[in-house]
């Protein structure tokens, strides 16, 4: 346990509980772990060791005083940096925020993540400003894929996916606004977790685009995304977006059976520019689970429309004082399509907001006929890093824009939404999106268990040399 | 937002549209500039081609 970088935050936390190991000796073996494998990984940005190691030694003393250990006790788990920690900078992939003063409190879900035992180690590299699904940052340097050091981790919680897959951490915490934990999920082959729209709190994360924003865990079970997610859902009344709803806990169903959920696969726009590998991980996992109708969403096309309009524009907005100021200390690649942003006519946002209500009435339409949709997560694997281009649907188009054109359409209606990784041979893994209807969570959840259970998806070992 | 969406439009109105909101832009970054906006103009026309009634909410709705 001491020396295994490959624990899951389950098994870590269980040994804790019962006095096996020590909260300390575990942050030690990630400290040390981190310090071997980052350097090659380039997840962290930074490393709160003090922090860790001070946190750890109040979790040994509690345990001593007989004090009941949290769900995730002596767990250590990272965070992409835009999540404010106390002492530290939020930078948000940015150079220009790394000079803000730095946070004097910690964001909602990394205190309560501590508040269930879990200890901090530090923060995760990104894609600036999260306008970015390849995990590249010219200012910190790409992220690199655990799998192949050669190729993205996917963006832009792009260190999320490096640090989890790498075997740094067993947990992470990202953001994904139109796929970026999805993306890197599925590039690095790990579970990822997106909620809800409205779940879990957003205070304290650097935000993007305030109508689309959403947070959640990446890690390398299904077991560690319940125990994750069911210690941070709970209402925030300083966050107006999170809903006031009963959060229903997630690891007692994790090993419910999933017969008498129905279940389909999306058809027409997730089947057009998926990879072979994209389509055999979506056929592999609907065989598992007996799913042979397809459904179509309406209109998927145009909502993946919808997003990116609303995207470029809100996040221009957001921007706009430090476009104006400092332009040239962005990443070229996120200013110019900011700057774009800034010039789309109001009236076309507007429209943009009206089509998502129509998108998610129909949306709701079909939740009613079916439990779980499952989808290609991204079109293709990992690409290399630098890549521009890529083969979609029989056309050489740019491969940043392109990258999240299935993860889109559902977050654009904030959809809970569970990646699971499916390694097939003689391939990089790739991840399929199990997609429930809004609020239920813990579905696409047990359904990830059970496709688990039947080893049709698991989270590959990368080869890391230490 | 129509099918073909001319260089010097575009380029005439990221000018002017950068000038009046104060955003100072190095010709070198003109290229790519114009082709983000192309996407997102068009992207815009797809949208907007839809057809919904004037009554239609947006999605996201103010609650005083």
């Amino acid at each position: 346990m001491r020396s295994d970088p490959w624990a899951s935050a389950a098994a870590i936390a269980r040994a804790v509980a019962a006095g096996r190991v020590s909260a300390g000796d575990v942050v030690e073996a990630a400290l040390a772990t981190i310090a071997r494998r980052n350097p090659a990984l380039n997840a962290f940005t930074d490393v709160t060791a003090a922090r860790a190691r001070g946190r750890a030694g109040a979790v040994d003393a509690a345990l001593m005083a007989g004090v009941a250990p949290g769900p995730l006790a002596g767990v250590p788990f990272a965070v992409k940096n835009l999540f404010d920690v106390a002492g530290l900078p939020t930078r948000a992939g940015s150079r220009i925020n790394r000079e803000r003063p730095p946070a004097t409190a910690d964001a909602t879900l990394v205190a309560r993540l501590e508040a269930a035992g879990a200890i901090l180690v530090g923060a995760l590299n990104m894609g600036e400003y999260a306008y970015d699904f390849t995990g590249e940052n010219v200012h910190d340097g790409a992220s690199r894929n655990p799998h192949d050091l050669a190729r993205m981790t996917g963006g832009s919680s792009g260190g999320s996916g490096g640090a989890v897959a790498g075997g740094l951490v067993p947990l992470a915490l990202g953001s994904d606004t139109n796929g970026s934990i999805r993306v890197p999920a599925s590039f690095c082959g790990l579970f990822g977790l997106k909620p809800t729209y409205g779940r879990l709190s957003r205070v304290g994360s650097f935000p993007f685009v305030a109508s689309l924003d959403h947070l959640g865990p990446l890690a390398r079970t299904t077991e560690d995304l319940a125990l994750a997610y069911d210690a941070m859902a709970g209402t925030d009344p300083a966050d107006p977006v999170c809903q006031d709803r009963p959060a229903v806990p997630a690891l007692p169903g994790l090993g419910q059976s999933v017969e008498g959920l129905r279940i389909a696969v999306a058809g027409g726009y997730f089947r057009r520019g998926a990879a072979p590998e994209a389509l055999a991980a979506v056929r592999a996992c609907a065989e598992a689970l007996g799913a042979y109708d397809e459904v179509e969403l309406p209109e998927a096309a145009r909502a993946r429309a919808a997003a990116y309009v609303i995207t470029a524009s809100e996040g221009a907005a957001l921007h706009l004082d430090r476009l104006r100021a400092r332009p040239q200390d962005f990443d070229p690649a996120v200013r110019d399509r900011l700057i774009a942003g800034a010039l789309i006519p109001a009236a076309l946002v507007t429209r943009a907001q009206k089509f998502r209500r129509w998108y998610a009435e129909r949306i709701a339409d079909l939740f009613g006929r079916i439990d779980v949709l499952l989808a290609p997560a991204t079109p293709c694997t990992a690409p290399l890093i630098g890549q521009q281009t890529f083969v979609l649907d029989g056309q050489d188009v740019p491969l940043r824009p392109n990258i999240g054109i299935f993860t889109q359409p559902i977050s654009f209606v904030g959809l809970p939404v569970v990646t699971v990784p499916v390694a097939l041979p003689g391939s990089l893994p790739i991840g399929v999106q199990l997609i429930a209807a809004p609020w239920q969570e813990t579905v696409a959840l047990r359904v990830a268990a059970a496709l688990e259970r039947a080893g049709v998806a698991r989270a590959p070992r990368p080869n890391m040399e230490d | 937002m129509q099918d073909a969406m001319a260089d010097d439009d575009l380029d005439a109105y990221a000018a002017a549209g950068t000038r009046l909101l104060g955003i100072a832009v190095a010709p070198d970054w003109q290229p790519a500039i114009r082709a983000h906006l192309r996407v997102a103009l068009t992207l815009g026309g797809l949208v907007a081609g839809f057809d919904l009634p004037d009554e239609a909410e947006p999605g996201p709705v103010f609650t005083a």
